[in-house]
C-alpha cells in the first residue's frame, strides 16, 4: 500500500501538522537533493541467500576480523590497537565508517546523519576519558576523576528551545502555560530521579549507570523493566500532559520509542544515570558539527587503513582441517578449489562449539562492492558487530551451536534529513538554539550544524530527526522504503513550516537518510530478558559487539562492548602462560 | 461664469482647502530642508539653499499660471495631483537617492524647485478660480490670510507632531495624501467648471495617486518602523537592514548617533570620550605600537584614534558586517567624524564574524596540550601561525546583549585571541556600564583573567552612555603608570597624562562583584547582562 501525501503526513507527523499541511498535490520542494540509505541491496540479497565464494588469490590472513564498521567495531579496533595488537581488519558494508554515527560534509560545515551528541562521562567510565583525552577533548581530570571538557566542546549555550503556541522558549520542558499542579508533578518526578541518582546496591553499585552493566542487579530495580515509563509515571500519580511530553520526547529522542513503549528501567536510565550526584544538572554535552562523526574520524584515523569499506559480509564460517591441502604456496594452505567445489554446509554439519574454540581457525567471506569481487579472510577471532538479527543469517551453524535466536530483537527505522539553508529563518522569541523541539510533533525537530563552530549568520545546515515509533516496526520500515524523495522532503518542509513558514524558500537541498535497522527497542521486558543476556556471550572464537546487547542504542554502550569483545579477543590469543 | 454655476456653501471649504495647501507646500520645504541638514550637514547652508531655491520656485510657478487661459479647474486639479506625487514622494525618494544615487544634491534641489514651482501654480489658479465669486480685496485677503495661516500651522506641527510621531518619510507621504485629496474633492467641487469629457479620466489619476501614495506608506515600514521612530526619539536620517543588523543613524540639532539593533553606539557630541578612553591606554601601554588589531569598531572611530600613532604601520579590522564598515561611503558627516579613517592606506578591514576569523589561522589553539606534559601552558599552544601577530588589539564589540555576540566575551575567544598577539601585547576591551551592570562587567574581567591575562579595570565618564567600563588586559605586567605618547598627532580632547592614569581609580560604588567565568556552554553574561540591563527598562 502506498500513503498519500496526506496520509504521509498524518502517519508520521500528527494531526496538528496535517492542519497546516497545504491541500495542493504539488507542493513547493527544494531545487535539489537526495534519497539516502544503507545498502539494503546486498542486505536483502544476503537475506535471500547470496554468498560468495573468492577466487584463489582473493585470500588474506589476518588475526581478527571486525565486522561491522560502526562504534562497536571502531572501539574494539582502537582497543586492540591501544593493546599493541593490529593485525586486525575491519569490514564495513557502507562506503564510509560510522554506522548510525556517521556525518556528511559540505563547501560550508560538516553535519550528522546520526548522532549528534555525547554527555560527559562521569568518573567512573575511564576508558572513554581516555578516549577522549586522545581527542584533545580532556582538559584536565578533576580531584574525583571527572574530566574537565575543554568549553569549545561542550554544546553552546543556547543548547535547546521548544516551539509551543506560536512561540519558541528557552529550554526543553513546555513550561509555557504550565499550571501549578503541572510544575509540582515535574518537581516531584525530579525529586524521584534524584532518589534514583542517589540509589546504591550493597556493592556500590548505582541503579541506573553507563554504560549498563555497570548498573545494579537488584530486584527491586529491574522489575521496573516490566512496566512502561509511562504507566510508571502513572504509578506515582502523574498525570501532568506537560511531564507526559517531557519524558516521551526523551523516550522517543533516545531510543525511538514512545513512552507507551519503553521500559521504565530504560526511561529512568536516561534521567538519573546522567547524574553525578543527586540535585545535579544532567551531565554537560559534548558536540561538534558533524555530531558523534567526529569521535568516528577519530576512531577510523586510529585504526588507518585496516579498515575496508564497501565490503559485504556474507559468510563466517569455521575453517576446519579437511579444506587444508598440501600445497604450501596457497595462504594459509588452503586450495580455494576445495572450498569452492564442496557445499560448506556438507563439510561442517552442526558442531559443537568445540569445533571453534580448539584453535583452529575462521574464514570470513566477504563481497568488495567496489571491485565487485568475492574476497576471503582467514582469521584467528572474528568480532561480530553487526545487530544480532544478522548473526543466524551471517555465522554457519550459529543456531544450532547456540541455541539462540534473536526473535526478541526488535529495531526501530529512523528518517533523518539535512537541510541546506540560503540563511536562516527570521524569528523574533527565543533564538535560534543547537537543538530545536517543535512540542506538538512526532518528528523531533532540528538540530544546527554551525552552532558549535559558533557561526551566527548566514547559510546554515539543518539536521532534522524522526523516530518512526510505530508498535510494528517492520511494517514502519516497508513504508518508509516505498516512500520517494518528493514524499520525504515535503513531509519534512510540512513539519518545520509551523515554526518557519518561510522555511521552503530557504531551503536549497534537503537530504533524506532512511535508517532501516537504526536503533534497538528497549521495550518493557527486553533489557531483563534471558535472550540479550545470553547474546553477549562468544561462540567459539565469535565475540559479539553491539548496542542490541545492551538493548539502548547508546554511544556509551557501543563503546563499551567494542572494547569488552576486544578484551576477550586478546585474553584469547594471548599465548598460555 | 454664474453665480449660481458655483454653489456658495462650500466656500469655506475652498478655504480649508487653501489651508491644507499651504500647510503641505511649507512641510515640503522644511522636509527637504531637514533632510538636506541631517544628510549632509551644515544645517545654515543647506536650510539657506532649500528656502532660497524654494521661494523662486513657488514665483517661477506664479509667473507660470499666466500661461494658463483656459480650463483653469482642471489644470488646478492636475496640479494638485502633481504636488502631491512630487511631494508626497519627496522624502522616500531622498532617502533611497542618498545610499543609491552619488548626485544626491542635484535630486535634492532638483525635487525642492519642482514642488516650489507646482505649490507657485496653485494659489494665482484658486484665485482665478474664485475671482468671480468674491470682490477683489475680499480675495486677497482671505486667500492670502489662510495661506499664511497655514504656514503657521505647519511650521508648529511639522517639529511637534510630525518629526517626533511620524517621521520625515510618513509625514511626506501623507501631506501627498491630503495633497491628492483635494485633487480628488476638488473633480466634485468644481463640477460645475468641469466639462464632462475626460471628468473620470481626471478622477482615476486622483485614485491612482492616492493608492501609489498609500502603498508608499506601507511600504515605509521596510524603511523605518513607527515604533523605531517613537523609541529612538530623535528624528531617523538614515536607516538599513543589512543581513546581520539594523543600522540606524538618527540626527538632533546636537549630533548624530549611530544604533544598532535598536542599541545606542555612539553619540557624535560625546564619542570622542569613549574613543580616547579605549584606544589610548592600550597604545600607551605598549611601547612602539605597530601592528593593531581593532574587533568591531566598523564606524572607524577607534581607527581614527589609532592612526594618531605615527608608529602604527597596519590596522586589521574585523567586523562582521560590509554595511557597517562602508557607512561613511553612504553618510558623509561618519567620514568627517572619522576622519575617512578606514580609507587609510595602512587599514585593513576583514568583514567576518570575529569568533570565526580568530579561530582560523590560527592552527591548533589548545588549552588541551596532546601530551600532559605543556599542560601547564596557559597561554595556549599554537602551531602553524602563518600571519603575523598585534602589538595591541583594541576590542569593541557591541555589548553583550545576545548568545552570538556573547561568545565574543567568552574564554574560548580570549584563548584563540591570544594566539594574534604578541607575547607583551596589550589589549583593551570595553564592557558595558560597571554601574549599571556590575556582574556582567566584572564576569568579563574575571574571563580575562581566568585565560591568564593580568588585567586592569578602568572606566570613563561618556554623557550619552553614563559611567562607562573598560578593561586593559595583557599576558606580561602593566605598567602602573601611564603616559600618553609625545608623538602622538593632534590634539587630545578627553585624556591627559592625569586624566588618563586617574581612569584606573574606580570609585567604590563600582567596587568588584562576584561573576563566574564567561564561558561559550553557560553564556552566563549573557544572562547577566540581561538581568541587569533589563531591570533598568
Amino acid at each position: 500500500m502506498t500513503l498519500t501525501r496526506r496520509e504521509l503526513i498524518l502517519t508520521l507527523l500528527g494531526a496538528p501538522a496535517l492542519l497546516s499541511a497545504g491541500c495542493s498535490d504539488t507542493p513547493r520542494l527544494p531545487p535539489a537533493g537526495e534519497l539516502l540509505g544503507q545498502s539494503w541491496e546486498i542486505g536483502h540479497r544476503l537475506r535471500d541467500g547470496f554468498r560468495s565464494q573468492p577466487s584463489a588469490d582473493q585470500w588474506q590472513n589476518v588475526g581478527v576480523a571486525i565486522i561491522g564498521g560502526g562504534v562497536a567495531g571502531l572501539s574494539a579496533a582502537w582497543r586492540l590497537k591501544q593493546n599493541g595488537y593490529e593485525d586486525f581488519v575491519v569490514l564495513e558494508l557502507e562506503s564510509q565508517p560510522g554506522g548510525t554515527s556517521r556525518s556528511g560534509r559540505c563547501d560550508l560545515t560538516p553535519y550528522p546523519w546520526g548522532a549528534h551528541y555525547l554527555p560527559v562521562p562521569l568518573a567512573h567510565n575511564r576508558d572513554l576519558i581516555r578516549l577522549l583525552d586522545q581527542m584533545g577533548v580532556v582538559e584536565s581530570l578533576a580531584d574525583d576523576g571527572s574530566p574537565v571538557i575543554a568549553e569549545q566542546f561542550l554544546c553552546r549555550d543556547p543548547d535547546e528551545r521548544v516551539f509551543v503556541e506560536g512561540e519558541w522558549i528557552e529550554g526543553l520542558y513546555p513550561a509555557k502555560g504550565a499550571t501549578e499542579d503541572d510544575l509540582a508533578q515535574l518537581a516531584a518526578f525530579r525529586k524521584e530521579i534524584d532518589r534514583w541518582a542517589a540509589w546504591r546496591d550493597a556493592d556500590g553499585r548505582r541503579a541506573f549507570s553507563i554504560p549498563i552493566r555497570h548498573s545494579t542487579d537488584d530486584a527491586e530495580v529491574l522489575k521496573l523493566d516490566q512496566v512502561s515509563i509511562a504507566e510508571w509515571l502513572r504509578q506515582h500519580g502523574w498525570t501532568s500532559p506537560r511531564l507526559h511530553w517531557l519524558v516521551d520526547y526523551s523516550c522517543r529522542d533516545d531510543y525511538g520509542l514512545t513512552a507507551e513503549q519503553t521500559s521504565a528501567w530504560a526511561g529512568l536510565l536516561y534521567f538519573a544515570a546522567r547524574l553525578k550526584e543527586p540535585g545535579a544538572d544532567h551531565q554537560p554535552l559534548m558536540t561538534w558539527p558533524e555530531g558523534n562523526g567526529r569521535i568516528v574520524a577519530h576512531l577510523a584515523d586510529q585504526a588507518g587503513t585496516r579498515v575496508k569499506t564497501g565490503m559485504a559480509v556474507t559468510q563466517i564460517r569455521p575453517y576446519v582441517a579437511e579444506h587444508q591441502t598440501t600445497n604450501p604456496g596457497e595462504p594459509g594452505g588452503v586450495s580455494p578449489r576445495t572450498i569452492r567445489e564442496h557445499n560448506v554446509r556438507e563439510l561442517t554439519p552442526p558442531g559443537s562449539p568445540r569445533d571453534l574454540a580448539e584453535g583452529d581457525r575462521l574464514e570470513v567471506l566477504a563481497f568488495d562492492t567496489a571491485s565487485e569481487q568475492p574476497i576471503g579472510f582467514r582469521t584467528k577471532s572474528v568480532i561480530f558487530t553487526a545487530p544480532q538479527f544478522l548473526a543466524p543469517r551471517l555465522i554457519d551453524g550459529f543456531t544450532e551451536r547456540t541455541g539462540r535466536s534473536a526473535e526478541q530483537f526488535e529495531y526501530g527505522s529512523w528518517l533523518v534529513a539535512n537541510l541546506h539553508l540560503s540563511r536562516r529563518p527570521r524569528e523574533s522569541s527565543f533564538p535560534l538554539s543547537w537543538d530545536n523541539v517543535i512540542h506538538d510533533s512526532r518528528s523531533l525537530g532540528y538540530v544546527v550544524a554551525t552552532h558549535q563552530s559558533g557561526n551566527d549568520h548566514g547559510p546554515t545546515v539543518l539536521t532534522w530527526y524522526h523516530p518512526l515509533c510505530d508498535d510494528d516496526a517492520k511494517a514502519a520500515r516497508q513504508q518508509l522504503l516505498k516512500a520517494t524523495w518528493s514524499d520525504l522532503a515535503d513531509l519534512v518542509l510540512t513539519d518545520l513550516e509551523r515554526p518557519h513558514p518561510e522555511i521552503r524558500s530557504l531551503v536549497t537541498r534537503l537530504d533524506v537518510f532512511r535508517w532501516g535497522h537504526a536503533m534497538i527497542r528497549p521495550r518493557p521486558g527486553f533489557i531483563s530478558s534471558r535472550q540479550r543476556r545470553e547474546a553477549v556471550l562468544p561462540d567459539g572464537r565469535i565475540h559479539f559487539a553491539n548496542t542490541d546487547l545492551s538493548g539502548i542504542a547508546l554511544f556509551e554502550e557501543a563503546f563499551d562492548h567494542g572494547l569488552r569483545a576486544a578484551d576477550e579477543v586478546l585474553v584469547s590469543l594471548a599465548p598460555n602462560p | 461664469m454664474s453665480e449660481d454655476s458655483m454653489n456658495r456653501a462650500p466656500l469655506f471649504l475652498l478655504y480649508l482647502n487653501v489651508l491644507i495647501i499651504a500647510s503641505c507646500g511649507l512641510v515640503y520645504e522644511l522636509l527637504a530642508g531637514t533632510l538636506a541638514s541631517y544628510l549632509l550637514g551644515d544645517s545654515v547652508t543647506q536650510f539657506s539653499l532649500v528656502i532660497g531655491i524654494y521661494l523662486s520656485a513657488l514665483g517661477a510657478g506664479a509667473w507660470i499660471s499666466r500661461f494658463v487661459d483656459e480650463r483653469l479647474a482642471r489644470c488646478f486639479i492636475e496640479v494638485e495631483l502633481a504636488v502631491a506625487l512630487v511631494g508626497g514622494l519627496s522624502a522616500p525618494v531622498l532617502f533611497l537617492a542618498f545610499s543609491s544615487v552619488g548626485a544626491f544634491r542635484a535630486v535634492l534641489y532638483g525635487i525642492v524647485f519642482a514642488i516650489g514651482t507646482l505649490v507657485g501654480l496653485e494659489l494665482p489658479l484658486l484665485m482665478r478660480l474664485l475671482k468671480d465669486h468674491l470682490d477683489f480685496e475680499d480675495l486677497v485677503s482671505r486667500v492670502l490670510a489662510f495661506d499664511y495661516l497655514g504656514a503657521l500651522f505647519a511650521s508648529l506641527l511639522f517639529p511637534m507632531f510630525c518629526v517626533p510621531r511620524l517621521g520625515l518619510v510618513r509625514t511626506s507621504l501623507l501631506c501627498g495624501l491630503l495633497n491628492a485629496a483635494v485633487g480628488l474633492w476638488g473633480t466634485y467641487l468644481l463640477r460645475p467648471l468641469l466639462s464632462s469629457r475626460g471628468l473620470s479620466g481626471l478622477r482615476g489619476r486622483a485614485c491612482l495617486v492616492i493608492g501609489v501614495l498609500i502603498v508608499a506608506l506601507i511600504k515605509a515600514d521596510s524603511l523605518t518602523t513607527l515604533a523605531e521612530e517613537h523609541v529612538l526619539g530623535d528624528p531617523i536620517v538614515y536607516a538599513e537592514s543589512t543581513p546581520y543588523q539594523r543600522i540606524v543613524l538618527t540626527r538632533n540639532a546636537k549630533g548624530f548617533q549611530l544604533y544598532l539593533n535598536g542599541h545606542l553606539q555612539f553619540n557624535s557630541v560625546d564619542e570622542h570620550r569613549y574613543h580616547e578612553a579605549l584606544v589610548h591606554p592600550a597604545l600607551s601601554a605598549v611601547k612602539l605600537p605597530k601592528h593593531v588589531l581593532v574587533l568591531g569598531g566598523g564606524d572607524g572611530l577607534a581607527v581614527r584614534e589609532i592612526l594618531r600613532y605615527p608608529s602604527v604601520e597596519s590596522v586589521t579590522l574585523v567586523d562582521l558586517d560590509p554595511g557597517m564598515t562602508s557607512l561613511a561611503d553612504r553618510f558623509p558627516p561618519l567620514a568627517e567624524l572619522s576622519r575617512s579613517s578606514l580609507k587609510d592606506r595602512r587599514v585593513t578591514i576583514i568583514n567576518e564574524d570575529a569568533f570565526l576569523w580568530a579561530g582560523r589561522n590560527v592552527g591548533h589553539v589548545s588549552n588541551v596540550p596532546a601530551n600532559s606534559s605543556s599542560k601547564a601552558s596557559v597561554a595556549g599552544h599554537v602551531e602553524n601561525v602563518p600571519h603575523e601577530k598585534f602589538d595591541a588589539a583594541i576590542i569593541d564589540f557591541p555589548d553583550p546583549g545576545t548568545f552570538s555576540v556573547g561568545k565574543l566575551y567568552s574564554s574560548r575567544f580570549y584563548r584563540m585571541l591570544r594566539a594574534h598577539l604578541t607575547p607583551d601585547a596589550v589589549i583593551s576591551v570595553q564592557c558595558t556600564s560597571p554601574l549599571v551592570a556590575p556582574r556582567s562587567y566584572w564576569c568579563i574581567v574575571k574571563t580575562l583573567e581566568s585565560v591568564g591575562f593580568q588585567v586592569r579595570p578602568y572606566h570613563a565618564a561618556v554623557p550619552t552612555f553614563g559611567e562607562w567600563g573598560f578593561v586593559l588586559a595583557s599576558g606580561v605586567p602593566l605598567p602602573e603608570r601611564l603616559s600618553l605618547s609625545s608623538e602622538l598627532i593632534g590634539p587630545s580632547r578627553f585624556l591627559t597624562d592625569n586624566i588618563l592614569n586617574s581612569l584606573f581609580d574606580l570609585p567604590p560604588d563600582l567596587a568588584r562583584v562576584e561573576a563566574e567565568v564567561n564561558q561559550l556552554n553557560n553564556q552566563v553574561l549573557v544572562h547577566y547582562y540581561d538581568q541587569e540591563w533589563g531591570a533598568m527598562k
